[in-house]
């Protein structure tokens, strides 16, 4: 159950990348630098600074309902690799115990306060990341990666592991299919039995990779993986990184989120 | 033991990924010098393999809990450290954008702690010498235990001191270091039986597969034993004595956290499973309270919270600060490392 729906998942994902929206059509190279500016800005924000991060949430939102992807999947996915953050993050409340505000009568304490900027933390920046592939292909941010100045041989190494991600692991579903179906009442479900059927997927790798290379030569393999279609910067893409680069810095460095409940104040009076 | 963003300041984050690129750079360097282009689609295929690996599940005997196979080890001892390297790093990449493990600037963290250290470190410098060039079983037993088991043990304390150097969170280093150390030694050494019960299949199957690799990677081939069980041993007392030292002062946090481990063994290896969803409604309803929660806090914050602030700030800096010094000294170290390692059998140019 666990498997399969992580390997149809990964298929989900994918397809959602080929969809055709404004920000899909934007250029990789663009959508790399925007998110990983969006990245490094939601993370410098101080231990206890919560208020200041809200704003940010405008920016995976924004992408996902222009980029016309289900916020419940990537929500989904987001709740699903929280355990690790959410455990360290909750020891905070109860060894950070200085109250720092009096809410409706309720004190709070520090250690809340850096939980929460930690899960918030936590939500935007794995979503910025599920977005960036939904929105640009795995593809796509490769070439963007190799344009951005990563080492070729990197890049070649990570589209073959995608190439061949979907072909393994339909042979690995065969054979857990054949092994549920042997494996009767919990027997033979060891780590003997394992290491060999991984041992015997291992074997089929590898002769596969020799094919791979045969068939690769035949049609003309040089060490490098060429691309189909070139990469253009236009002005569009040009006003996006602008416009991202404006609104990570005013919400890192003025108080907008004050600024917007003191507004609401002024005009509740 | 993925590293997750939200724990990361930026100073800890872009050090550890400076260093990651500054090996990534050295490998594919390497690699551009020393492999043919069969290697290319070897390595690709690999790193999907590696996957594919992780999705089939095995019972560990008398827990009734399942593990998988981590990766970084059986790819240093099929490719050698410069490709295991870039594979595992690929493999990370894939994680960090499909499935949302770890994040894009903990990516760094990641690499380092699951690729620097099985590939460069334990590979050449433990399982090349135990597991020598032989292919007797009993050798590539205790060889990839104590490997994979030492890779595991230095990655999941690297985790706990780059989350402590970025002061996100309040975890204690004593109660930390026993919650992480015991969980992945566990795991360590039934991943290293599971990696040495594949690479004993794939010896009996297929015993000239392992062979040209063998032939083709004379690296660490050249260090004594000896001086390197010295090494780890004196590395062993340290860290031990550093533990306990740390444990006896936080003698409550030891007990909280003892109790913490047994509650915890499914937890960690569980990320993908039906109690990882569980769990998952299970935060969900504990979430949305805390959004409304901030929401409400928003506006008071600032006036209250404002003395606090300094002296917490200047706490966090200083860590990063430290943070950046040890990692540097670290990349510095490896680096020297691996290019007298490199310089020794004379075959690399």
């Amino acid at each position: 159950m666990n498997f399969h729906a992580q390997y149809f998942d990964l298929g989900r994902l994918d397809r959602l990348s080929y969809r055709r929206t404004a920000v899909h059509a934007l250029d990789p190279r663009a959508k790399v630098i925007a998110t990983g500016l969006f990245l490094v800005t939601v993370v410098s924000f101080p231990k206890y600074d919560v208020a200041g991060l809200v704003p940010f949430l405008l920016f995976p939102v924004l992408a996902a309902t222009l980029g016309e992807i289900p916020i419940g999947f990537i929500l989904r996915k987001v709740l699903i690799v929280s355990p690790f953050a959410v455990f360290v993050g909750i020891f905070n409340p109860f060894l950070d115990t200085r109250t720092v505000a009096v809410i409706a009568g309720l004190s709070v304490s520090a250690g809340w306060l850096s939980f929460a900027s930690i899960l918030l933390k936590f939500a935007l920046t794995v979503s910025a990341a599920l977005l960036l592939v939904a929105t640009t292909s795995f593809p796509g941010v490769c070439h963007a990666l190799r344009r951005l100045g990563c080492p070729p041989i990197f890049v070649s190494q990570l589209l073959f592991l995608y190439r061949y991600l979907f072909v393994l692991a339909e042979e690995a579903m065969r054979i857990v299919r054949a092994w549920d179906m042997r494996a009767v009442a919990g027997r033979g479900r060891g780590a003997t039995v394992f290491a060999r059927l991984v041992g015997v997927l291992l074997i089929r790798t590898l002769d596969r990779a020799e094919r791979i290379y045969q068939a690769m030569l035949c049609r003309g393999f040089a060490g490098d993986i060429p691309r189909l279609g070139t990469l253009r910067l236009r002005s569009g893409d040009l006003v996006f990184v602008a416009i991202t680069v404006v609104f990570l810095g005013v919400c890192r460095f003025f108080p907008v989120t004050e600024g917007i409940g003191l507004l609401a104040q002024g005009i509740w009076r | 033991m993925h590293m997750a963003d939200a724990l990361l300041s930026p100073a800890v984050g872009a050090t550890l990924w400076a260093g990651t690129a500054a090996v990534g750079g050295y490998a594919s360097k390497k690699l551009k010098v020393q492999i043919d282009d069969r290697t290319i689609p070897l390595m690709g295929v690999l790193g999907a393999f590696i996957f594919a690996a992780q999705m089939i599940n095995f019972t560990i005997p008398g827990t009734g809990s399942s593990g998988h196979l981590g990766g970084g080890m059986i790819l240093a001892i099929l490719l050698g450290p410069h490709a295991a390297f870039l594979t595992m790093a690929s493999v990370l990449t894939v994680q960090a954008l499909f499935f949302a493990d770890g994040g894009l600037l903990a990516l760094g963290c990641n690499i380092w702690n699951l690729g620097v250290y099985p590939c460069y470190l334990v590979y050449p410098l433990l399982y090349r010498p135990l597991a020598g060039e032989g292919r007797r079983p009993g050798r590539i037993l205790i060889a990839s235990v104590l490997g994979v088991a030492v890779a595991l043990q230095l990655g999941a304390f690297s985790v706990v001191l780059e989350t402590l150097l970025s002061g996100r969170s309040e975890l204690p280093f004593g109660a930390f270091v026993l919650l992480m150390q015991p969980i992945h030694l566990a795991i360590g050494i039934v991943e290293g039986i599971v990696t040495a019960g594949i690479i004993g299949y794939v010896a009996a199957a297929r015993p000239e597969i392992l062979e040209s690799v063998a032939a083709a990677r004379p690296v660490g081939a050249g260090v004594p034993l000896a001086k390197v069980l010295t090494v780890f041993a004196l590395l062993a007392v340290l860290t031990g004595g550093a533990f306990s030292w740390f444990a006896s002062t936080q003698p409550d946090g030891l007990e909280w956290a003892i109790e913490r481990v047994t509650g915890r063994g499914e937890l960690s290896e569980a990320e993908h499973g039906v109690a990882a969803v569980l769990r998952g409604l299970q935060e969900k309803t504990a979430f949305l309270p805390d959004y409304g929660f901030k929401a409400a806090a928003a506006e008071p914050t600032p006036g209250d919270a404002a003395p606090a602030w300094p002296g917490i700030a200047a706490g966090t800096s200083a860590a990063g600060v430290t943070g950046a010094a040890i990692v540097l000294v670290l990349v510095g170290l490896i680096g020297l490392g691996i290019r007298s390692a490199g310089r020794r059998p004379g075959s690399t140019p």
